[in-house]
């Protein structure tokens, strides 16, 4: 058993003795806890906003004091806890952002298999999606709404529309990452192009699949709330849109914050997903400690 | 045509002819470097064949070709009386790295080769053999552990495992240990030459090393750069099981220095 690394990443060296002539400093601002730095942020941005809100040094109507968001948030949790109007449109927003989801991660994983793993995809693929991805996509919410109509499919389209590139591009990063060495081994052992995509490209892949995923998760709340608000509807983009329009600006601050949950829940789902099978990765077992 | 020459420290006694190669050369087409010229070899049942060489001599080249995985521009390599003409399941491959699936137990990874080749039912039903060569190479207890948790020269025993783990004829071998420490390294040269004994294999060894080569093998290939040709087959007349004592006797001396001097004159060329 002598030759198992015996490390852990949480493990802290020893104190030194008293003979030690030697030993590691770490900087006080480094040995603050997460949740004491974390905290500590939150009260300096906030403390910031309070002071330049009250020396009125930006107006109330564009900047609310903190208290005031505050109140406002309370009102919308009411309102949400309560199953009021503004749960319906919040509901309409997380449908939007899971089909969009959904769609792109089935878009855009078949079409990154397809450039990543087969020649044409690369040589006759690729060039387009390079060209449709330096466009600016939120330009393309006029056509989805044209093509689609009011309703929810023009905002799952241009939200999966948005998603989308990031994850071909990780996918296709991804069945690229295996080595030299593994290729051969799987040829050696006789192994079907899909038993080598399976069972060793996608898996060696997985962690650039998932920093596409990441990126996407955080595309399509974007690409959702764009399409309420050029698009109408009647999810929580078109309640943010409607209170900026009456100069309502804690109810938007405080909507903002809302929605910000629902992005945050969706990014956690896929760093949870990540955890759960790319265990081995070096990423997620402490590696970026050293 | 190059002469080959066989310097014989004393005929050892040698099975059947496996592999069989046959004027191979090789010609990467894209820059037209001559890799490898008119090598003709013949690895016998049961023997321990090394390569040595210098960088760019075509070693690397001349095991893919062996292992199906790269075609010769000219010539015949036979295995087992049948023309290789891609990979084949008679070969069992080692590499530099131990290239163990990280998603993958010890165990996992050694049974991996089954699975690919008759399915996941099959892999579970040699999960007991894959126990037995842990055991051999000193890795019981290590079955449900995963890569990262084990040392360069832990990771490689397991992949001595999983290239044993479907018996096969021929045992290819591209510098398997040379990224673990020179203790390491030791030790496990000792390993595979009880493991090849224990197997009856046919084992065929890409190297640097001289002394690794010289301990190891029946037959030294030297190859000389420029193009890749044979130098020289060194037959190697140590007793066997060889020990690591044996490094420092004159004999073995006597090897290493001829050895020496045939790559130095082949740099020379």
């Amino acid at each position: 058993m002598s030759e198992v690394q015996n490390y852990s990443p949480s493990v802290k060296d020893a104190a030194p003795s008293e003979d030690t002539v030697w030993e590691q400093k770490v900087h006080f601002i480094d040995s603050v806890p997460r949740w004491l730095a974390m905290t500590f942020v939150f009260v300096v941005f906030v403390g910031t906003w309070q002071i330049v809100t009250s020396l009125r040094l930006v107006s109330p109507i564009i900047l609310p004091t903190p208290m005031e968001t505050l109140k406002d948030m309370i009102f919308v949790g009411q309102n949400l806890l309560t199953g009021g109007y503004m749960l319906g449109a919040l509901w309409i927003t997380i449908k939007e952002v899971i089909y969009g989801f959904a769609l792109a991660i089935a878009i855009g994983f078949s079409l990154g298999v397809l450039v990543g793993e087969t020649a044409f995809g690369e040589k006759a693929v690729m060039p387009y999606l390079v060209s449709i991805d330096t466009m600016p996509k939120v330009a393309f919410a006029p056509l989805f709404v044209a093509w689609l109509g009011f309703g929810i499919e023009s905002k799952v389209a241009l939200a999966a529309f948005i998603a989308t590139f990031p994850i071909v591009v990780g996918t296709a990063a991804g069945l690229h990452a295996a080595d030299e060495n593994a290729r051969m081994l799987f040829k050696t052992m006789g192994a079907s192009r899909m038993q080598t995509l399976i069972k060793m490209k996608l898996p060696t892949g997985l962690p650039q699949i998932f920093t596409g995923l990441k990126i996407g998760a955080v595309g399509v709340m974007a690409g959702a709330i764009t399409g309420e608000f050029l698009g109408g509807g009647k999810g929580f983009g078109e309640l943010i849109r409607v209170a900026a329009s009456q100069l309502n600006t804690p109810r938007v601050f405080s909507l903002i914050l809302y929605l910000s949950l629902v992005g945050l829940a969706v990014f956690a789902t896929v760093v949870w997903t990540q955890r759960k099978l790319v265990f081995w990765h070096k990423e997620q077992v402490g590696g970026d400690d050293f | 045509m190059n002469a080959v020459v066989t310097h014989e420290f004393s005929g050892a006694p040698l099975g059947t002819p496996v592999y069989e190669l046959t004027h191979v050369s090789k010609t990467y087409a894209r820059n037209l470097v001559v890799a490898l010229e008119d090598i003709n070899l013949t690895l016998r049942k049961g023997s321990f064949t090394s390569v040595i060489g210098s960088s760019g001599c075509g070693k690397s080249t001349l095991l893919k070709i062996m292992a199906g995985l790269i075609p010769p521009t000219k010539g015949r390599v036979i295995l087992q009386g049948q023309p290789v003409t891609g990979t084949r399941r008679d070969i069992g491959m080692m590499f530099q790295q131990a290239t163990l699936f990280p998603w993958k137990t010890a165990v996992e990874n050694i049974v991996l080769p089954i699975e690919i080749r008759d399915g996941k039912a099959a892999a579970k039903q040699a999960m007991a053999k894959a126990h037995e060569l842990l055991d051999i190479v000193g890795l019981q207890g290590f079955e449900n552990v995963y890569p990262n948790e084990l040392s360069g020269g832990m990771a490689q025993r397991a992949s001595i495992c999983r290239m044993l783990i479907t018996e096969p004829a021929v045992l290819l071998m591209d510098e398997p240990f040379s990224a673990l420490d020179e203790l390491s390294r030791d030790m496990m040269n000792m390993e595979l030459q009880r493991i090849c004994r224990e197997q009856d294999a046919t084992a065929f060894l890409v190297t640097h090393s001289i002394q690794e080569a010289v301990i190891l093998s029946d037959e030294i290939v030297v190859l000389k750069p420029r193009p890749g040709r044979i130098a020289e087959i060194v037959e190697v007349d140590l007793p066997r099981p060889r020990t690591l004592d044996m490094m420092t006797t004159p004999k073995f001396g006597a090897i290493v220095d001829y050895i020496r001097s045939l790559l130095d004159k082949g740099e020379e060329m």
